[in-house]
């Protein structure tokens, strides 16, 4: 998808409208300033606030490493269990509930489980993330394996290659486009769960989410817009970078990218 | 006359019945040897492909005796199949990266290949960049880097524009001159059958079984222009009439 520029800028300067219109209203008509403050003042506190800056990076520090190590781990994770449930249909009827399974275990039921078993900290935090971010990277990369075409797989079977060889010069390369797809959905997923992730398991040194949480309990309305701006533009950029790697790896040759 | 070879492929009354019950083929009849080029026409769905199959190994045949007697087997499908993500250069390379040729032999042999195949300056093409022809082309040189003694052919031209499709049939003749392989060729075009073989055959449908016979008279090399000759022209007519007659 190419990425057209003006069309959403118009969106964004009348959703700032809007903003503006709320902000005016809240402040003259309910004298409740801080619930919904004025877009510039957020740019304001953002940028000119020391405190509330160097807090604001901080936390951005460290919700990007929590998505990053999630990430990571939810690749190697869902690539896996693809790769092992492409082998054969036995392992694939055995194994795929459980991956749709796992995507419909609402997360705020066992947080209080997680919170027990591996404490309040990062472990936890990472361990929301990569539930959160996983099954589009099982889903896709199983996709992917299987999109290869059949008289491909007979041209490796009559040419005597075996399953690794196969594995790695046929179905992994042709799945590529299809895997990118994943991650670019699960990175922007990553995010949303080291955010949520934050706001359950608030030791040790949370991001962005206890931020957001902090920022409303003290009534400090431009903060927690800025917060909440922010995770939302760590989305955003993640989406878009992985969208980008993507079509450097792939886009020379795939019809879909 | 030639003196009769050893066949590299041998079916003596192979029959082909699927686990669903339904049979493809039944008493096939067919040998190959090498400097033969040997076609089978017949309608779709008539089992000609699963022939292929039968002789690649792909499938196994369910009554039957089914011999082939060399290991280098060329195996051509409908589709060029080749790998989106390679260059022509390294798709060429591929079988022979399967079997285990070390690096700068495959890439002799793939140069050679090429050339074969009139493929030089696009070694580096995607095979999104390439016309339907050249994808086909790229296809034939794959193959042709293990040096097949017997060249299955799936009908390969069929999704081909007419044009390209006799040009490649000129290629293929000369090859076929030249490399000195067994053939085994699947179409549905009588006159591709009649231009390209020593041999025609063909099959009725359902089950799949071997009707008629003929021998095509004309010299290797042929002149594409045989085309165009009364005897040509009547020796296609016969055979599609051989097929009209196997199909009622």
């Amino acid at each position: 998808m190419k990425l057209n520029w003006w069309q959403p800028s118009i969106v964004l300067a009348l959703v700032i409208g809007f903003w503006y219109a709320m902000a005016y209203w809240y402040d003259k008509g309910k004298e409740l300033a801080f619930v919904v403050p004025y877009p510039h003042l957020v740019l304001d506190t953002a940028l000119n606030d020391a405190m509330f800056r160097n807090a604001l990076l901080d936390n951005l520090f460290q919700t990007i490493v929590v998505t990053a190590t999630g990430l990571l781990i939810a690749v190697l994770i869902g690539m896996s269990w693809a790769i092992l449930m492409s082998q054969a249909r036995w392992l694939e009827h055995s194994l795929y509930p459980y991956a749709v399974i796992l995507q419909t275990i609402p997360i705020l039921a066992i947080v209080p489980l997680i919170g027990t078993i591996f404490g309040y900290e990062f472990a936890s935090r990472v361990i929301v993330t990569v539930m959160i971010a996983l099954f589009p990277l099982v889903s896709n990369t199983l996709f992917g394996l299987h999109s290869v075409d059949k008289a491909q797989r007979e041209l490796f079977q009559l040419n005597g290659a075996g399953r690794l060889t196969t594995l790695l010069k046929l179905q992994l390369p042709a799945a590529l486009p299809a895997i990118f797809v994943g991650l670019r959905t699960a990175a922007g997923l990553a995010v949303i769960g080291a955010i949520v992730g934050d706001q359950f398991f608030q030791r040790g040194t949370p991001g962005l989410g206890v931020l957001i949480q902090v920022s409303n309990s003290r009534l400090n309305g431009a903060g927690t817009f800025a917060a909440i701006i922010t995770a939302s533009l760590l989305g955003v950029i993640v989406f878009l970078l992985f969208g980008l790697l993507g079509r450097l790896v792939t886009g020379k040759w795939s019809e879909t990218s | 006359m030639t003196v009769t070879l050893e066949p590299l492929l041998d079916f003596a009354d192979v029959s082909m019945r699927f686990p669903d019950g339904t049979t493809a083929l039944t008493g096939v009849d067919l040998r190959v040897a090498r400097g033969e080029f040997v076609s089978v026409v017949g309608p779709s769905g008539c089992g000609k492909s699963t022939l292929l199959r039968i002789a690649s190994g792909l499938e196994q045949a369910s009554g039957g005796t089914s011999t082939v007697s060399s290991r280098r087997i060329g195996y051509v499908f409908q589709d060029a199949t080749l790998l989106a993500w390679r260059s022509v250069r390294r798709n060429v390379e591929l079988l022979a990266e399967l079997h285990g040729v070390p690096k700068a032999e495959r890439a002799d042999r793939a140069t050679e290949a090429i050339k074969l195949v009139g493929l030089e300056g696009f070694e580096k093409h995607l095979p999104r960049q390439l016309s339907g022809g050249m994808r086909m082309r790229t296809s034939l040189a794959r193959s042709l880097t293990l040096d097949p003694e017997l060249f299955l052919f799936d009908e390969p031209f069929g999704a081909l524009d007419e044009i390209t499709r006799e040009r490649l049939n000129d290629e293929l003749l000369k090859l076929f001159v030249q490399q000195g392989f067994a053939g085994l060729f699947i179409t549905h075009s009588v006159a591709e059958a009649v231009y390209l073989s020593t041999k025609v055959l063909v099959m009725s449908g359902r089950p799949g079984t071997i009707v008629d016979s003929f021998d095509i008279p004309f010299e290797m090399p042929r002149d594409p222009d045989i085309r165009f000759t009364a005897e040509f022209a009547t020796l296609v007519g016969k055979i599609s009439h051989a097929l009209r007659e196997g199909h009622r």
